[in-house]
């Protein structure tokens, strides 16, 4: 796993390398700064104080696409956005994760109807999306708990333990 | 110093320098997260290791696991020759630092003037890093970072000239000799010149600005220029400009407390060595980082203005004071 979005997978797998160099990048996710609508809000209050994404790692919001590890799609993909979203996610070095966050970025949410012509319906109509988060928007606890799931899907073992819904 | 070939010196001093240099940048990237983090009311890194201290390690595995990525337009040697060029200048001013008494990898009579000749070249590395990318961001922070190391090391080196007037000696390790305590530190007015403090603070200041560090980040100015010179640098390249920055700021605040705080020596003359030297610089790293956190990046205007209107001016009033004051008594 986390070479899997690789095009031309490697042809040697090193088990217990690969294991660590999974470890290493599921704790330093790095986020691409970067937010499309009222998602992003939440995305920021995410990183800031109260609920602070660092305690993970993965505070390190990089604004150039080259140093970034996770593209996290807040908000709604408008027709006109999706080819410069595209170009940043081309740009971004693997290994690479693309989070869609919201319902806009899930499926076009409040603004998919018939006969609109505006938005893209779902990030996954673009990128290659690995997790996805409902919510309109999410709430941080949500964010938290996909970055989580994302590190879960890299190391294959959970931080912490699952709680269950009452 | 004599009795074994000279090779193991030049080995001894790379290896030690380079796993300094790891280490350090390791340290001071935790550091400054977790100074971050409390300065902001937030935790910082806190779930990777016990108070997230293998954090740093965690970013290099995955610093070094990325894929190397050359833009197509990129002039490709310049692109993969700025971070080892920042790296080596950034090994380069290690040979004279005087960590302890004995401590020193090659103990020059103009050790001083080296590290400020190294120190300089490391301009050019960014330059290049920023010409070589083909990206206009990199040339505009490029040419930022240039035309700011250019303007603060005018006052910097005006501020080093009035100390080394006063201390008669471009040896560093001289230099620690003569503060045996608190009373004969260089940063006190009665140790040679009425404006010491006024020295201290300019070179602190210039320290700061040759560094890059916030407030004078306007190099990396992340609202106007995506992320300065290092834009196109993703994976190891952009990690080595890293830890070429934290050990520039190392040596910045090293070069403060050999000149102002006694470096190696004690504040009350019992036990020198090395912790006093690390002890001193990493607090004086605190400060830098604390500055950081604290105050706004400010505009390149307010930059050059604050070196040529106010720095400079300080920097030749303090110059000239002090030959007089060594004139006169």
């Amino acid at each position: 796993m986390g070479t899997e979005n690789l095009q031309h997978p490697p042809v040697v797998h090193f088990a217990t390398l690969d294991k660590l160099l999974n470890l290493g990048r599921a704790n330093s996710l790095w986020p691409l700064t970067f937010g499309l609508a009222c998602c992003a809000i939440e995305m920021m209050a995410t990183g800031a104080s109260r609920f602070d994404l660092d305690r993970f790692g993965i505070g390190v919001f990089r604004p150039a696409p080259k140093q970034a590890d996770v593209m996290i799609v807040a908000g709604t993909i408008s027709k006109k956005m999706a080819p410069a979203i595209v170009t940043l996610y081309e740009q971004m070095p693997h290994p690479k994760w693309v989070i869609a966050m919201g319902n806009c970025a899930i499926s076009g949410g409040p603004f998919k109807f018939e006969g609109q012509y505006g938005i893209v319906e779902g990030a996954d109509k673009i990128l290659p999306v690995d997790i996805y988060i409902p919510g309109c928007p999410p709430r941080p606890e949500a964010l938290i708990e996909g970055l989580l799931l994302l590190e879960e899907k890299l190391t294959g073992s959970r931080r912490w333990p699952r709680v269950e819904p009452q | 110093m004599s009795g074994y070939p000279e090779i193991f010196r030049v080995l001894a001093y790379i290896v030690g320098t380079l796993a300094f240099v790891g280490l350090n940048a390791a340290f001071l990237v935790w550091l400054e997260r977790k100074v971050a983090g409390h300065i902001q009311r937030r935790i910082g890194p806190k779930e990777v290791g016990p108070f997230g201290i293998i954090q740093s390690l965690a970013d290099g595995i995955k610093l070094m696991s990325k894929q190397l990525v050359v833009p197509e337009r990129a002039d490709g040697l310049l692109y993969r020759l700025a971070p080892l060029m920042t790296m080596t200048t950034a090994i380069m001013v290690f040979v004279t630092i005087p960590f302890g008494p004995a401590l020193v990898a090659r103990d020059l009579n103009l050790g001083m003037l080296v590290i400020f000749a190294f120190a300089s070249v490391n301009v050019l590395a960014l330059l290049l890093a920023g010409w070589g990318s083909n990206n206009k961001y990199s040339v505009i922070s490029a040419t930022r970072a240039v035309s700011q190391n250019v303007a603060y090391e005018v006052p910097m080196l005006i501020t080093v000239a009035t100390m080394v007037m006063i201390v008669g000696t471009m040896n560093l390790n001289e230099i620690v000799g003569q503060q045996g305590n608190l009373l004969q530190w260089k940063i006190f007015p009665w140790n040679g010149s009425v404006m010491l403090p006024v020295a201290f603070l300019i070179f602190f200041i210039c320290a700061l600005a040759e560094t890059n560090r916030a407030p004078f980040d306007l190099g990396e100015a992340e609202s106007e220029l995506v992320a300065g010179f290092h834009t196109e640098y993703g994976g190891m390249g952009f990690g080595l400009f890293f830890l070429g920055e934290y050990a520039y700021v190392f040596v910045g605040c090293a070069l403060t407390s050999i000149f102002f705080l006694g470096g190696w020596q004690c504040p009350l003359g019992w036990a020198p060595g090395v912790h006093w030297l690390l002890i001193k610089t990493y607090l004086l790293v605190f400060v830098v980082m604390w500055i950081r956190w604290t105050f706004p990046r400010t505009t390149i205007y307010g930059l050059l203005n604050l070196s040529w209107k106010v720095l400079v001016p300080f920097a030749l009033v303090n110059l000239i004071v002090t030959a007089a004051l060594l004139k006169v008594f």
